[in-house]
């Protein structure tokens, strides 16, 4: 069975976020970039899949500049099977742009299995998936915190306010990844080794019209500098009465 | 133009989520000239009429025997036959796990633009411009729409529910949609309580949330406690979660829940960077930690430097006094 995930390049979270010269977008000097941590959920989904069905292959997308193809190499070092490099350059937060042209290059994979994550940590769009799913014309589950696979049908669990939702679905389908989902694994030497010989496919893509445009990338205001109002039991007396005469929360 | 509203119910009642979007509906239907339509998926009415009192002109009620529990693919066939009827300008969905869920299908289904987790939205020459945090709350960045048609969800508790106008009501109809429930689809087989009927994280109005300062899961009760007294609902730090000493629900930050509350007390906390990204647009941050260093102070309204494990139930004590 052929399964994908896909795969985004984002900044680290300890990144300094920095305004780029054209007022809109991050300025990359000095960026540390790596898999998305939701990704790496999806990845460890995948192979844990192909790992009990004891055959398979689990190709890897991602869609980014140059740079991305070090993370598609470190999914391959975790054990996937080959990858898929979609060019491009822009830094637009156009999702729906982005699911069209995963979209596809999936449809001619025809996989069983479609992982990403919930949402990648830099725009935090949490928009890939179930867009994927709707062009696809698969069913989605989305914010996966557990996955089992009976069969040709999927029991999946996603916490929603106040409880959980224990859902059924049949294959294929989509999934994205919480954190909670598995353990993901570590690159071993062995699979570092292995990833080199493995193939990433590059073709260049366009993008097509923006269905979202940026305006601007700003730093948040910062807050207004808070004040220590002491030390031990003893300062709770104005703590209470600062929460209730002045911020008025309780 | 009007301004459609998804209108989120659960276990036949409408979520308070909505009347947020609703509330921001009635502010933007000033500004593009049209009513507030909302539209609501279930098997049955859970009281729509009622809606006027939060700004509904009109409800579209999509009924079907499988909306008893949420359906991801069926809701959006639902909701992108309600853009079709109204032609709307905007559509708001509740940034919640169901309109998290929802609003990139029906995107996707109409081929529009849409802006996730919204903190403000304003009108600019016509135009509307979304406010979205990114960067783990380090940066905000605004976003227009090229096309006719927008879709924005919001984030919870970033919007005030409207003053009730008591005794207006909504005009609801029956939504024509066709939608296949035959074919293969994600199903809800349950839901199980996992938080015991608890306010969820994202809606509440207080959170009392600890940290590895904490030193085993234990004594949680002691923040049980001082969240009993507050009204609050209690969170957790990475570090809490991944010792397992709460369940993943309760973390908080980049890779756990957003929040927005009136008061978030961080408790044995140190305040990074991943936990700041989800707990800074709280309105008012209290910090409780031994070390005057941690970085926790930096975002804090209001610290006190002390041993938790004396300053907790001093702070629990002087609520209930309160009261
Ligand atoms: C990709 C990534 C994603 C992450 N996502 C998240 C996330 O979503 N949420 C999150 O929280 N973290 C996240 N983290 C982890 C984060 O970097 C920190 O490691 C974590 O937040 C630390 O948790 P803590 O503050 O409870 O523990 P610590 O940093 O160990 O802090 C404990 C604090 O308790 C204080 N303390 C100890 N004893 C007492 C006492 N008796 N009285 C008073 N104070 C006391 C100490 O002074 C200290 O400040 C993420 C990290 C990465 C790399
Ligand atoms: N450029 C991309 N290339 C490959 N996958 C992506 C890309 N952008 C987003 N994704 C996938 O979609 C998920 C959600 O991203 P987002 O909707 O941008 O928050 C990510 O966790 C990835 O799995």
């Amino acid at each position: 069975m052929l399964q994908v995930v896909c795969i985004k390049q984002v900044p680290d979270t300890e990144t300094r976020v920095k305004v780029a010269g054209d007022g809109r977008t991050l300025d990359p000097t000095g960026v540390t970039w790596v898999m998305n941590p939701f990704d790496e959920f999806a990845v460890e989904g995948a192979l844990q899949v192909k790992e009990k069905a004891g055959a398979g292959e689990v190709v890897v997308i991602s869609l980014g500049g140059a740079g991305v193809q070090t993370t598609l190499r470190n999914s391959l070092a975790m054990g996937a099977d080959r990858a898929i490099h979609l060019k491009n350059d822009t830094a637009a937060p156009d999702s729906l742009a982005v699911a069209k042209a995963l979209a596809a290059a999936i449809r001619e994979l025809n996989p069983q299995l479609v992982w990403l994550g919930k949402s990648a940590s830099d725009d935090d769009a949490a928009q890939v998936g179930p867009m994927l799913s709707e062009l696809l014309g698969l069913p989605c589950v989305t914010v996966a915190a557990s996955f089992a696979l009976e069969g040709t049908v999927a029991k999946v669990e996603r916490e929603i306010e106040g409880g959980r939702e224990q859902i059924e679905v049949p294959l294929p389908a989509v999934i994205t990844c919480d954190k909670g989902l598995n353990q993901p694994r570590y690159p071993s030497l062995k699979g570092i080794m292995a990833a080199k010989k493995k193939t990433i496919e590059e073709r260049a893509i366009d993008l097509g019209a923006a269905h979202v445009e940026l305006v601007a990338l700003e730093l948040p205001p910062a807050r207004a500098a808070g004040r220590i109002v002491g030390e031990g039991a003893a300062a709770v007396p104005e703590l209470v009465r600062a929460l209730r005469e002045d911020a008025k929360v309780i | 133009m009007s301004i459609l509203v998804f209108v989120e119910q659960r276990d036949g009642r409408v979520r308070s989520v909505s009347r947020e979007a609703l509330g921001q509906a009635t502010a933007l239907a000033a500004a593009f000239g049209g009513p507030v339509v909302g539209v609501c998926c279930a098997a049955a009415d859970p009281g729509l009429a009622a809606l006027g009192e939060a700004g509904a002109e009109q409800v579209l009620f999509a009924q079907h025997e499988a909306f008893a529990s949420y359906d991801g693919a069926g809701y959006a066939a639902a909701v992108a036959a309600a853009i079709a009827a109204v032609k709307p300008k905007v559509v708001l969905f509740a940034g919640s796990s169901m309109g998290r869920d929802l609003a990139p299908r029906v995107a996707a289904k109409v081929d529009a633009g849409l802006a996730t987790d919204c903190t403000a939205l304003v009108v600019d020459g016509g135009k509307l411009v979304a406010t979205r945090p990114v960067y783990a709350g380090k940066a905000l960045q605004k976003v227009s729409f090229p096309g006719a048609l927008a879709l924005v969800t919001l984030r919870p508790k970033a919007f005030a529910a409207p003053e009730a106008q008591p005794g207006k009501s909504a005009a609801v109809s029956a939504l024509a949609f066709t939608w296949d429930a035959s074919a293969p689809r994600a199903k809800v087989a349950a839901v199980v309580g996992a938080s015991g009927g608890k306010v969820d994280l994202t809606e509440a109005e207080a959170i009392v949330a600890g940290g590895r300062g904490m030193k085993g899961p234990e004594h949680f009760a002691m923040l049980e406690e001082l969240a009993g007294v507050l009204g609050a609902s209690v969170g957790a730090s990475r570090a809490v979660v991944d010792a397992g000493w709460r369940g993943h629900g309760d973390q908080v930050g980049q890779t756990g829940k957003t929040v927005s509350p009136k008061l978030y007390v961080a408790v044995g906390i140190s305040g990074a960077i991943q936990h700041l990204a989800g707990m800074s647009s709280s309105r008012c941050i209290v910090a409780i930690n031994k070390d005057p260093e941690a970085p926790i102070f930096k975002v804090a309204d209001y610290g006190i430097v002390g041993d938790l494990f004396e300053v907790v139930p001093a702070l629990t004590a002087a609520i209930k006094q309160l009261h």
